[in-house]
């Protein structure tokens, strides 16, 4: 019996696929993430929009609020580490989360280095903007990629960018000569095998969410179309005036984001969406994309 | 006729991938109608609370029962095992109820206990390379239930009439050998 191989861990990834993973701060906004039908909750003490609006240093969540949020749904948990802070991913592994995001949201820990996540059983989902950026993470262990975004925005502009930038530079890579690999890798910044993976395969050898920006069941379906394979929702649902009606309907949308009848249909009455910030009236300081290397 | 694939979340993909490698044409099931003229019927991977309320609210229990019912031959894994069963150990949730069993979710603890291991399984000669996710395994099988294949003594692979349903994930090997066998059977 092998436990926490490259497969299981990449596998629980394959399992949420055509999902919805939602921001929650407590147990009872879990309750309403699973009733509403996530595929899995990301514990966290404030969303992203909170922390924007708090600043401060963000860090890893109170280990008893993550317990009572494993406590109440059947779900997979995920919780968030700071970028670098490996001694927070070893205490959420303790906690046997199902997860662990290595997340731009938090304060990073380290400007450095990102955390070795191939010392952990625990699977890790990290942010990329870009596919240098992905392999990167994908190079030290991640069993799991989501666009970045601009997290606590409810803008899904970024979102956006950062999935057709991934896509563009693998289509370009399917179309070289092998001999042009190499410097191509040493543009992307990235390891060469991965690289001639891409070259090969034209896709990432992990599950790639959407996250950072996504508000709206259309804004849901419009990554699906794009071709991610889930999405990852923080303060769009529980800084809308309905949260459960909300986290339904992006649940449906994500599922028949080919069927602009059924969109329209669960988009109907879903009162105030969250209030957006534009990506383009934040200053660079305040953008979290930025977070990370 | 091609094999249904119900596709409201999971790795559905994955199934396609391998039927369509196998010479087997598939369709992505969505709706009830998508139900019609079907060769057979895979329920993937996923979530199954997930599954099971997309299922409800877009009115596909009752014709999912019907066709799994008329003895079309049926796979279930590990989230399909849970949506194919009678019920679960732990709190309620929507089940197919077509399949004699009751299944406890998640048997072998959370995700750093998920894990890999070869199987031996009843009628096939080579053991099987199976991948363990969070896995589920059958706390109580009925007396049509034939056990398959088994885990520390723990039922993970069942065959009950056309259905036979898994606790692993055979889409994620390229393992064929369970679609064939799920092909191959009489309701």
């Amino acid at each position: 019996m092998d436990k926490g191989t490259d497969r299981v861990k990449r596998g629980l990834a394959e399992m949420l696929k055509g999902g919805v993973i939602m921001d929650v701060v407590n147990a009872d906004h879990a309750r309403i993430a699973e009733e509403a039908g996530a595929v899995a909750v990301m514990a966290l003490e404030r969303v992203p929009a909170d922390i924007r609006a708090d600043g401060g240093v963000a860090r890893m969540s109170d280990p008893t609020m993550i317990e009572e949020i494993q406590a109440a749904v059947s779900i997979p948990v995920m919780a968030k580490a700071r970028i670098g802070h490996f001694v927070e991913a070893q205490v959420l592994q303790s906690l046997g989360v199902d997860y662990v995001d290595e997340s731009e949201v938090l304060t990073p820990a380290d400007e450095e280095h990102h955390i070795d996540k191939w010392a952990f059983a625990v699977p890790f989902v990290c942010g990329a903007r870009n596919l240098g950026e992905a392999l990167r993470r994908i190079g030290e262990g991640a069993a799991m990629i989501r666009t970045k975004g601009e997290a606590g925005t409810g803008d899904v502009v970024e979102a956006v960018r950062h999935f057709r930038t991934i896509n563009g530079e693998m289509q370009r890579l399917t179309t070289m000569k092998h001999e042009e690999l190499m410097s191509t890798a040493r543009d992307l910044g990235a390891p060469f095998d991965l690289v001639e993976e891409i070259a090969e395969t034209g896709k990432l050898p992990v599950v790639n969410f959407a996250a950072g920006g996504i508000a709206t069941p259309a804004d849901a379906a419009l990554m699906m179309q794009l071709g991610v394979d889930g999405v990852f929702v923080g303060s769009g649902i529980f800084k809308s005036g309905d949260p459960a009606s909300r986290a339904k309907a992006i649940v449906e949308a994500t599922t028949y984001y080919e069927d602009p009848s059924i969109i329209a249909k669960v988009s109907r009455n879903l009162g105030e969406p969250m209030v957006g910030i534009g990506v383009t009236e934040l200053e660079e300081g305040e953008r979290l994309a930025g977070r990370g290397w | 006729m091609p094999v249904g694939i119900l596709a409201l979340q999971g790795d559905f993909r994955e199934h396609a991938q391998l039927l369509n490698g196998m010479g087997v044409e598939t369709r992505l099931v969505r709706k009830p109608g998508e139900l019609d003229s079907i060769d057979g019927l895979v329920i993937p991977g996923g979530e199954s609370t997930t599954i099971g309320k997309l299922a409800d609210r877009y009115g596909l229990l009752e014709p999912l029962r019907r066709v799994v019912r008329s003895g079309v031959p049926t796979l279930g894994t590990c989230a399909g095992l849970i949506f194919l069963a009678a019920g679960t150990t732990g709190p309620a949730q929507i089940h197919l109820g077509v399949l004699d069993v009751v299944v406890e979710r998640n048997a072998f603890g959370r995700q750093v206990d998920s894990f890999e291991a070869e199987l031996d399984v009843t009628g096939l000669v080579d053991p099987l390379h199976a991948v363990f996710i969070r896995a589920p395994v059958i706390d109580k099988a009925g007396a049509d239930v034939e056990i398959l294949a088994t885990v520390e003594n723990d039922p993970v692979m069942v065959r009950q009439g056309n259905i036979i349903a898994t606790s692993f994930h055979p889409e994620l090997t390229g393992e064929t050998r369970v679609h064939t066998l799920m092909l191959n059977q009489e309701g």
